[in-house]
């Protein structure tokens, strides 16, 4: 079977995923607590014009009707209308998003950049003074509640030391923020050639971002290691090192690239925490991303702007794991032989 | 006794049959045995042990140890640091910060353990179901949790909680369901393995029903792992509640609980008064990492191979 029918066998079977988040999405909508329909009519209201507004909300329709109805709102984007902020909630969560990305990634970027040598090292001498501290670390790390550390830092960095900005927003209120492309502050301002606001964003990322890693980098060390383990342990290692390669070589060309593959795995299940924690430091930092909106909105019963983020970062996570997926279709030769 | 004819010696009686009582008692018995081998091992999983008991007991006593009403505010002595009389200080109210991280380890313990209790029943149910049946209970239990994984745990329950309602048994509610996958996945695939072991085709020749082949006979054997999951699963799920209440969902003030202790004194940090969160917090942290480590401790002792 071709790479690219590979692929779209991938994407043909998140379709039923994708219509389950939408589904549940639905349900949580319809289970919100109270009648929006007297909530809509305000405090004043007559059963009369409870009633009209029940109809004009289609809510006194059968649920498959009102599915349906909720599956065409979708299609054209509409998510309902915020009560605090007034906008649709779409464009609310369009507008904050590249906030939320940013950080997530960097994050990414940064736990990644730690833990993968982390794991290597600690797999190049089992039981040695890297890999117990590794192990005490990724325990540690996997215990650390995300807004405490987020604080701990702030505590630190920003009361004590003095090291770190404010922590209101992306960019300090004297700078402006780059023209946008990517909506990534970093990026633009990159493109932009305006080192002085890249400098600006990075200390306000800096601490947010190193906040979320800690949280992630635990479990992709902990992979790397067990999968180095595994990889300098087989056959193919003896051979490459009877050979008379390097050590640099067998490390890094021969066991690593193997050992990557169950890390790309576990790459989903990280995807699922950061985003989660996303939320807490996001409000720790006052972040203006969809985590801080998604809980302001939570305290002021915004419902329709909760389930929009709920749908949102459902359907980026379905995303992101299937760009896994793709991406282990196409690491893995052995897949395509297979099937 | 009898005489053995041949010998001349007292022999004893052939011993009844064991019933499953007494092998049981048996397994168990050695199980806690190499558990304590083990134990002695590892530190740590020693330690681990001794701080989880210390953190059970004191949400068992809790209020009858509490050096100060947790509830009553004192202006006079609003925002002490820590002292010989108020060990971790006292918050912008007065109240003692030790007694009120003592008294929230009493609701987030029993969070935490009651949701972890549901997702183990009816995780566990919905994997036994789908492992030994197979077919359309498989294809449909199956859908069911790819669809609860393919949402980001933490935000499927903020769904949830915004849904249902905001109450602390919705937060045991929403922690259950995002558990609940682990649970029936693990019981699932150590069931589907055994579903036609020798044993399992005996009991059912031997006129054993299905559910009763799943409960007496296949369950037993997912119990292992399933311990291992469980420990490692109260510490998250401790994360989870106390992430919850710090964002405002399910416990009120001025309830004490260790997230909302957090967030009501991350307002206090930048001015200085570090005490009022640094305590709950590192309270929690320390949960969490002790439930970890006991895992991490387990898991060792139930498959070595496993240890990373």
């Amino acid at each position: 079977m071709s790479r690219i029918s590979l692929v779209a066998g991938r994407i043909a079977l998140s379709l039923p995923t994708i219509f389950g988040v939408i589904v549940i999405s639905f349900l949580l909508t319809r289970a919100l607590p109270g009648d929006p329909a007297a909530y809509f009519a305000g405090p004043t209201a007559t059963p009369e014009s409870i009633a009209e507004i029940r109809h004009s909300l289609g809510l006194d329709r059968s649920l498959p009707v009102q599915f349906l109805a909720y599956l065409q709102d979708l299609a054209t984007g509409d998510l309902g209308r915020s009560i605090s902020t007034g906008q649709s909630v779409l464009s609310d969560l369009l507008t904050r998003l590249p906030a939320s990305l940013e950080l997530t990634f960097l994050a990414l970027l940064i736990s990644l950049l730690v833990a993968i040598p982390a794991g290597i090292l600690a797999a190049t001498r089992p039981d040695g003074i890297v890999d117990q501290a590794t192990r005490f670390l990724v325990t540690a790390g996997v215990s650390l509640p995300t807004f405490f550390t987020g604080l701990l830092l702030l505590f630190i960095f920003y009361f004590k030391l003095g090291w770190a900005p404010s922590p209101l927003g992306r960019l300090d209120i004297l700078y402006l923020p780059p023209p946008q492309l990517t909506g990534f502050y970093l990026v633009d301002s990159l493109l932009a050639g305006d080192f002085e606001t890249f400098r600006a964003a990075l200390a306000q990322l800096a601490l947010p971002a190193i906040t979320l890693a800690l949280f992630t980098m635990a479990p992709i060390a902990r992979m790397t290691r067990a999968a180095m383990i595994a990889a300098l342990g087989s056959e193919y290692i003896r051979t490459a090192r009877a050979a008379g390669l390097s050590r640099r070589k067998v490390l890094f060309v021969y066991a690593l690239r193997n050992a990557l593959l169950p890390v790309v795995t576990t790459l989903g299940m990280v995807f699922s925490f950061a985003l989660g924690a996303n939320v807490l430091v996001e409000k720790v930092f006052a972040w203006p991303g969809i985590g801080s909106y998604a809980v302001d909105a939570l305290i002021s019963s915004d419902y329709a702007a909760v389930q929009g983020f709920v749908l949102t970062m459902a359907l980026l996570f379905v995303t992101l794991n299937l760009l896994i997926d793709i991406l282990y279709t196409l690491l893995d030769p052995r897949i395509a032989h297979e099937s | 006794m009898r005489v053995d004819p041949t010998t001349g010696e007292a022999v004893p009686l052939p011993a009844a049959p064991q019933g499953t009582q007494g092998r049981w008692k048996d397994a168990a018995g050695e199980r806690l045995r190499l558990f304590v081998y083990v134990a002695r091992g590892s530190t740590t999983t020693m330690l681990a042990m001794a701080m989880a008991t210390l953190f059970v007991l004191v949400a068992i006593l809790g209020p009858a140890i509490l050096p100060f009403d947790p509830l009553a505010s004192n202006p006079q002595a609003a925002l002490q640091p820590p002292s010989a009389d108020h060990w971790f200080g006292t918050d912008n109210l007065g109240r003692d910060v030790f007694s009120r991280v003592l008294a929230a380890t009493r609701l987030d313990l029993g969070i935490a353990f009651g949701a972890v209790a549901l997702s183990f029943v009816f995780g566990s149910l919905i994997g036994a179901l789908s492992g030994y049946f197979g077919g359309w209970v498989d294809a449909v239990f199956g859908r069911l949790i790819d669809v609860i994984m393919a949402f980001p745990l933490f935000v499927l329950a903020m769904g949830i909680v915004a849904a249902a309602g905001n109450t602390v048994e919705n937060i045991v509610y929403a922690t259950a369901i995002i558990n609940l996958p682990f649970y029936a996945r693990i019981v699932r695939s150590e069931i589907a393995i055994r579903r036609e072991a020798g044993f399992v085709q005996a009991a059912r020749l031997s006129g054993n029903g299905d559910l009763r082949i799943i409960a007496v006979h296949l369950f037993p054997n997912v119990l292992p792992p399933l311990m291992v999951q469980l420990s490692l699963n109260l510490g998250w799920a401790m994360l989870n509640a106390a992430g919850l209440s710090f964002i405002g969902l399910g416990v009120r003030p001025p309830t004490p609980e260790w997230g909302i202790m957090v967030a009501e004194g991350s307002n206090f940090i930048i001015s200085g008064e570090w005490w009022l969160a640094l305590f709950p917090g590192a309270t929690l942290m320390l949960a969490v990492f002790t439930f970890n480590l006991l895992g991490d401790g387990l898991r060792d002792l139930v498959d070595p191979r496993q240890r990373t």
